[in-house]
């Protein structure tokens, strides 16, 4: 397969990423690159074979239900540019 | 010698006898950080403040007879592990200056212990990339050649090590992101099995592949820094639970006799360079001279490997940097239209070329009517890796090869190829799918620049990696010492 352009247009909306003309062309020129090397994937049958999200066989992971201190206020807006009354503050998004 | 040259245990010996302070040997570590650091580039921050405070607690508990393995001993960490108080950054304009509230689980288990922080180490951004070329800030040279790189993502920690000014660092390990510098540093580099170290303020790349381990001088302090680091964390819920805890020292034992170690046939292929090639040979034939059983084996699947991982890394990395929208934290726009622009503003500003392409690559492998053409079949072929591996297992013990198919390359040799600099990790990507342990040592030198070997075991079996690697580095008894050559005038 390979990607195009408009294809890469499309992905950076999607990853909420923007790119100028000539970066546009960059990436497109490594993604198609890129995507020919994984194409080689193919060459392998996998219809009776199970994927693997993880290596080590866990399920759900499940803890009392204990009130526990949390992280102040205060730590959890110090690195935030923009806040006000102990908020975060974001652009205005309904009129 | 001085105290800079030094490896853990034997600082430990000099401390525990009251021949010098943790401050004195805090104070000798930041004079030969002053002194190599302009050649090297291997930190972002020097911690001197803390470091001197530290060392002080460190005497005192060492004054109160509470001294541990690792108490006074300086110690730099891969910038991507969360800090208290102390910025860290990913090595990315994103993260410039973000201070974290809280301590990474390892990090905190190292300052209880009483360890000495004395900087933290460059990376390539957000750990993507094989050279630290990927760095927002600058690019870490090798102290074996000042014109090469020291290979990546953990280089800062690689190369601070190779060059002194820790007695060991932390690096992170998601396709070889600490075996492969190990290699090119010199230096003996470790990444346990998934799930032995806790990942808890490790800033997250691909999390079902990331691991946390140690660079260090010799396997003995590998084996000294794994413990003091293994061992569940609730706060990581991937962090193994009912494990025995081991001591991993037990296993430093000189006697490999009967162990059964293989190397797979197709290490052995193309994009191998002879100096390598060479190296490896001569290290089997070491391992049989200790009586070790050599066999061939074969992992078919080996190949595809690379590919599995560059669709499976860059999918999980897409989702975990969705975090980054300029708002709790990180970098954000100042010039925008909506809500929408502004995350879009900020994350172009914010992140570099290579963490584009791969949240680029991710996010195609994800996308509606390509998710199972690439995403669901990388899992399959992951499947089939493990397989291998299990195979493999059934007739051997451990398998060595080499960590690396180069030496450091040069600067600026690869950074226009990303197919070329992917090419760095094939012999390490594959021990990351299958989540083993693995340690590369150097076995050698090729044109006096190192060789790394690496050595892979089954889950949770640490203990006989470190046992091949001890038995090895005390037949193999490599001594070079990086030389500073190479430098910019």
């Amino acid at each position: 397969m390979s990607i195009t352009k408009d294809e890469v247009i499309h992905v950076a909306k999607l990853a909420r990423l923007k790119f100028t003309d000539e970066e546009l062309e960059m990436y497109s020129h490594q993604l198609d690159n890129i995507i020919k090397y994984v194409d080689k994937l193919n060459e392998l049958n996998t219809d009776d074979v199970e994927p693997t999200a993880h290596i080590v066989p866990i399920s759900n992971v499940f803890r009392e239900d204990e009130v526990m201190p949390s992280m102040d206020r205060e730590k959890i807006l110090m690195n935030a540019k923009e806040k006000e009354d102990g908020c975060f503050k974001v652009p205005k998004i309904i009129e | 010698m001085e105290l800079h040259e030094l490896k853990i245990h034997e600082l430990h010996e000099l401390l525990k006898n009251k021949e010098v302070s943790a401050v004195d040997v805090t104070k000798a570590y930041l004079e030969r950080i002053k002194e190599v650091e302009p050649q090297v580039d291997a930190l972002i921050s020097i911690t001197e403040e803390y470091a001197l405070k530290k060392a002080e607690e460190a005497d005192k508990m060492i004054q109160d007879g509470n001294i541990n393995d690792l108490t006074g001993i300086p110690v730099i960490i891969k910038d991507n592990m969360c800090t208290e108080n102390i910025r860290t950054t990913c090595a990315s304009k994103m993260l410039e200056d973000f201070v974290p509230p809280y301590n990474a689980t390892v990090v905190e288990n190292l300052s209880n212990l009483g360890a000495v922080m004395v900087g933290k180490a460059n990376l390539d951004e957000f750990a993507m990339g094989s050279s630290t070329e990927n760095s927002a800030f600058k690019t870490t040279k090798n102290p074996w050649d000042l014109s090469r790189v020291p290979g990546g993502s953990s280089g800062g920690s690689a190369a601070s090590v190779a060059a002194d000014e820790c007695a060991f660092s932390l690096g992170s390990d998601t396709g070889g992101s600490i075996r492969q510098p190990a290699s090119l540093c010199g230096v003996v580099g470790m990444k346990p099995t998934y799930g032995l170290v806790s990942r808890y303020g490790l800033v997250a790349f691909a999390s079902s592949l990331d691991q946390i381990g140690p660079l260090t001088k010799d396997v003995t302090d590998c084996a000294i820094v794994l413990n003091a680091i293994a061992g569940h964390d609730p706060k990581d819920s991937t962090s193994v639970d009912k494990m025995r805890k081991k001591d991993y020292k037990e296993f430093l034992k000189e006697d490999i006799k009967g162990i059964r170690i293989g190397y797979a046939k197709e290490f052995f292929g193309e994009g191998l360079d002879d100096g390598v090639r060479e190296s490896i040979e001569s290290s089997l034939k070491i391992f049989e001279s200790l009586g070790a059983e050599i066999k061939e084996i074969s992992l078919p699947y080996l190949d595809y490997a690379l590919a599995a991982y560059y669709i499976v890394s860059s999918a999980e990395a897409s989702s975990n940097l969705a975090r980054y929208d300029g708002i709790r934290y990180g970098h954000v726009a100042t010039n925008y239209e909506d809500l929408i622009d502004m995350y879009m503003v900020s994350r172009s500003e914010g992140f570099g070329k290579e963490v584009k392409r791969r949240i680029m690559l991710g996010t195609y492998a994800l996308s509606s009517g390509y998710y199972d053409a690439y995403y669901n079949k990388a899992l399959k072929v992951r499947t089939l890796i493990k397989k291998d591996y299990e195979k493999a297992f059934e007739d051997v013990d451990v398998i060595v090869g080499p960590t690396s198919p180069t030496t450091a390359f040069k600067i600026g040799e690869r950074v226009e190829d990303p197919l070329a600099m992917y090419l760095a990790d094939v012999y390490t990507v594959p021990v990351n799918i299958a989540g083993l342990p693995g340690l590369s040592l150097p076995c050698g030198l090729s044109n006096d620049l190192p060789v790394g070997l690496q050595i892979v075991g089954r889950h949770f079996d640490e203990g006989i990696v470190l046992n091949a690697a001890y038995a090895f580095e005390k037949a193999c008894n490599f001594n070079a010492k990086p030389s500073f050559k190479g430098g910019a005038k």
